[in-house]
C-alpha cells in the first residue's frame, strides 16, 4: 500500500475543511449553550414558583424533551414548520431552536435541583446575621448554587456538543458532514472512511475532554 | 436592677393545627441567661424563632430594649443585626473559609472595615481555641469546632442578645462540652442569652433562670437550684425524671450513671 488513507487528510485543503466543519459544530453548540443558560435560569425559577400553571407548563416541556429524540425534533422544525407555517428556516437556525428547546429544559431542571439542594438553614443563618435578602442571595445562596450547578452544567454542555452531530441530517455542513464529503471524494481509497472518522473522533475528544476535566476538577474541589 | 433587653408579651403562634405557642410571656434583663427546657414539640424552638422573626407571631408583642420588633417585615434585617442566633445543625457557609464566615455579617451587614473585623475575629477565635483554623474550610472542622465558629460568628455582630437553639443536639457526645464551655465563658462575660437545650447539667451550670415550657405555655419558672432539685409542678418532675433511668441492674459496688443526657 503506497498511499495510506490518512494522507488524504493532508491533500489540498481537506484538513482546513474539517476544521471549518468543527467550527460550525462549536458555533452551534456555543450559541445553544449560551441561550440554554439564560432561558434555563428562567425555566428553573418558574419550576420553583408557587404558581401551578408555570410549573405544569415546565414539567410538560421537560417530559417532551426527555422522551422525544432530538432528531425527530429537528425534522419537525426543519421540515415540518416549513410546510405547516411556510417558515423557511435554514438548517443552523432550526438546530439552534431545537437544541435550545432541549437545553433550556435540561439546564432549568439542573438549576432547580441546585437551588433546592441548599438547606433552608443556610438562608436562616444568613438572615440571622442581619443580611438583607439581596445579600443573602449574593453571598450565600448564589455562590453555593453555582458550585453545585457548574459541574453538571458542563456535562450537559459536552452532551450538547456531541448531539450537534445530528444536524448533518438537516443539511448543515458541520464536521461530520465535511468528513463524509471528503470520504465521498476519495471513494477509491478503501481505508479513507476509517481515518477520516478517526480524526473526527479525535477532534470531538479534544473539544470535550477539557470540559470533562474541568467538571471533574470542580467537583472534587468544591465537594 | 439592670435594664430589660427582651420582653415577650402573650405571644401566640400556630402552624395549621393546634397552637404551638399559647400565650407565652417572658422578660430577659441585661446580662441574664435564661434557659428554656421542655419536652420535644413544646414550642421552645418556635419561641426562639419567633423572637428573631424567622416565624411570624399570630398575636402578642415582642420588644427589644423597649422597641417593638414583632410584626415587622421591611426592616427585619436591622432587628436581626441586634439578635444573634445559633442553630442545631452548625450552619457555617460551606463555600467560605472560617474567616470569611466571621466577616460576612460585620462587613456586609454592618459595613465595618474589613481589617478591623479581621483583627477582632482572630481575637475571638483565639478565645475559643481555634485561631489556627481561620483559613480552614468548614468541612475540614469537627462538629464541635464548627459550632464554636458558629458561636463566634454570632458574637461578631455584638448582639444585644444571643439565642441558642439546641446547639449541641447534633454533636457527638465528646464534643458537647467544648462547645458548652464556650457558652459558659460568654455568659460569664456578661452576654445576655436565651438558651434552648436538652443538656440538663449544662442548663443548671449556666442558667440564671430556668423556664419550663410545655404545650406552648410556661408551666414553671425558677432558679436552677429550685427547678432542678425541687420542681413545683408534677409535669416538670416527670420531665426531669425522663433524664434518669428508673431501672437499674443489680451489680454490687458499681454505681450506675445517673444522667445519660450529659
Amino acid at each position: 500500500m503506497q498511499d495510506l488513507g490518512i494522507s488524504i487528510l493532508f491533500k489540498g485543503v481537506n484538513f482546513q475543511r474539517l476544521l471549518m466543519g468543527l467550527w460550525v459544530t462549536l458555533r452551534l453548540a456555543l450559541i445553544t449553550i449560551g441561550l440554554s443558560g439564560v432561558f434555563g435560569l428562567v425555566f428553573g425559577l418558574l419550576m420553583l414558583s408557587k404558581r401551578k400553571i408555570p410549573k405544569i407548563f415546565c414539567r410538560c416541556w421537560l417530559e417532551i424533551v426527555r422522551f422525544m429524540p432530538q432528531l425527530v425534533l429537528l425534522y419537525i422544525v426543519y421540515f415540518g414548520f416549513a410546510r405547516l407555517f411556510g417558515w423557511d428556516l435554514d438548517g443552523e437556525t432550526s438546530a439552534v431552536i431545537v437544541f435550545t428547546f432541549w437545553g433550556t429544559a435540561e439546564m432549568g431542571d439542573l438549576i432547580r435541583g441546585a437551588l433546592t439542594s441548599i438547606p433552608r438553614h443556610q438562608t436562616e443563618s444568613a438572615a440571622a446575621l442581619g443580611l438583607t435578602k439581596g445579600r443573602i442571595y449574593l453571598h450565600v445562596l448564589i455562590p453555593q448554587t453555582v458550585r453545585r450547578l457548574l459541574p453538571q452544567a458542563i456535562n450537559l454542555s459536552t452532551r450538547i456538543i456531541k448531539t450537534t452531530a445530528l444536524v448533518k441530517m438537516i443539511n448543515v455542513t458541520e464536521v461530520l458532514k465535511v468528513g463524509q464529503q471528503i470520504i465521498g471524494q476519495f471513494y477509491r481509497q478503501p481505508d479513507a472512511a476509517f481515518w477520516v472518522y478517526f480524526v473526527i473522533f479525535l477532534l470531538y475528544f479534544l473539544v470535550c475532554w477539557p470540559f470533562s476535566l474541568l467538571a471533574r476538577h470542580l467537583e472534587s474541589h468544591w465537594a | 436592677m439592670s435594664e430589660t433587653i427582651l420582653e415577650v408579651r402573650d405571644i401566640h403562634k400556630s402552624f395549621d393545627g393546634p397552637g404551638v405557642l399559647r400565650g407565652v410571656s417572658l422578660e430577659i434583663r441585661e446580662g441574664e441567661v435564661v434557659v428554656i427546657v421542655g419536652p420535644s414539640g413544646c414550642g421552645k424552638s418556635t419561641l426562639l424563632r419567633c423572637i428573631n422573626g424567622l416565624e411570624t407571631i399570630d398575636s402578642g408583642e415582642i420588644r427589644l430594649r423597649g422597641e417593638v420588633i414583632s410584626g415587622r417585615t421591611r426592616d427585619l434585617h436591622l432587628v436581626r443585626q441586634k439578635i444573634g442566633m445559633v442553630f442545631q445543625s452548625y450552619d457555617l457557609f460551606p463555600h467560605m473559609k472560617v474567616m470569611d464566615n466571621l466577616q460576612l455579617g460585620p462587613v456586609r451587614a454592618l459595613g465595618r472595615p474589613k481589617a478591623e473585623v479581621e483583627r477582632e475575629a482572630l481575637e475571638m477565635l483565639e478565645r475559643v481555641g481555634l485561631r489556627d483554623k481561620a483559613q480552614a474550610l468548614p468541612r475540614t472542622l469537627s462538629g464541635g469546632q464548627k459550632q464554636r465558629v458558629a458561636l463566634v460568628r454570632a458574637m461578631m455582630m455584638h448582639p444585644e442578645i444571643l439565642l441558642l437553639d439546641e446547639i449541641t443536639a447534633a454533636l457527638d457526645p465528646e464534643m458537647v462540652s467544648e462547645v458548652l464551655n464556650v457558652v459558659i465563658d460568654l455568659a460569664s462575660g456578661g452576654m445576655t442569652m436565651a438558651i434552648v437545650t436538652h443538656e440538663m447539667r449544662f442548663a443548671e451550670a449556666v442558667a440564671d433562670r430556668v423556664l419550663f415550657l410545655e404545650e406552648g405555655v410556661i408551666l414553671e419558672e425558677g432558679s436552677p437550684e429550685q427547678f432542678f432539685h425541687e420542681p413545683k409542678t408534677e409535669r416538670a418532675r416527670r420531665f426531669l425524671q425522663s433524664f434518669t433511668y428508673a431501672a437499674r441492674r443489680n451489680r454490687d459496688g458499681i454505681q450506675p450513671k445517673n444522667n445519660p443526657g450529659d
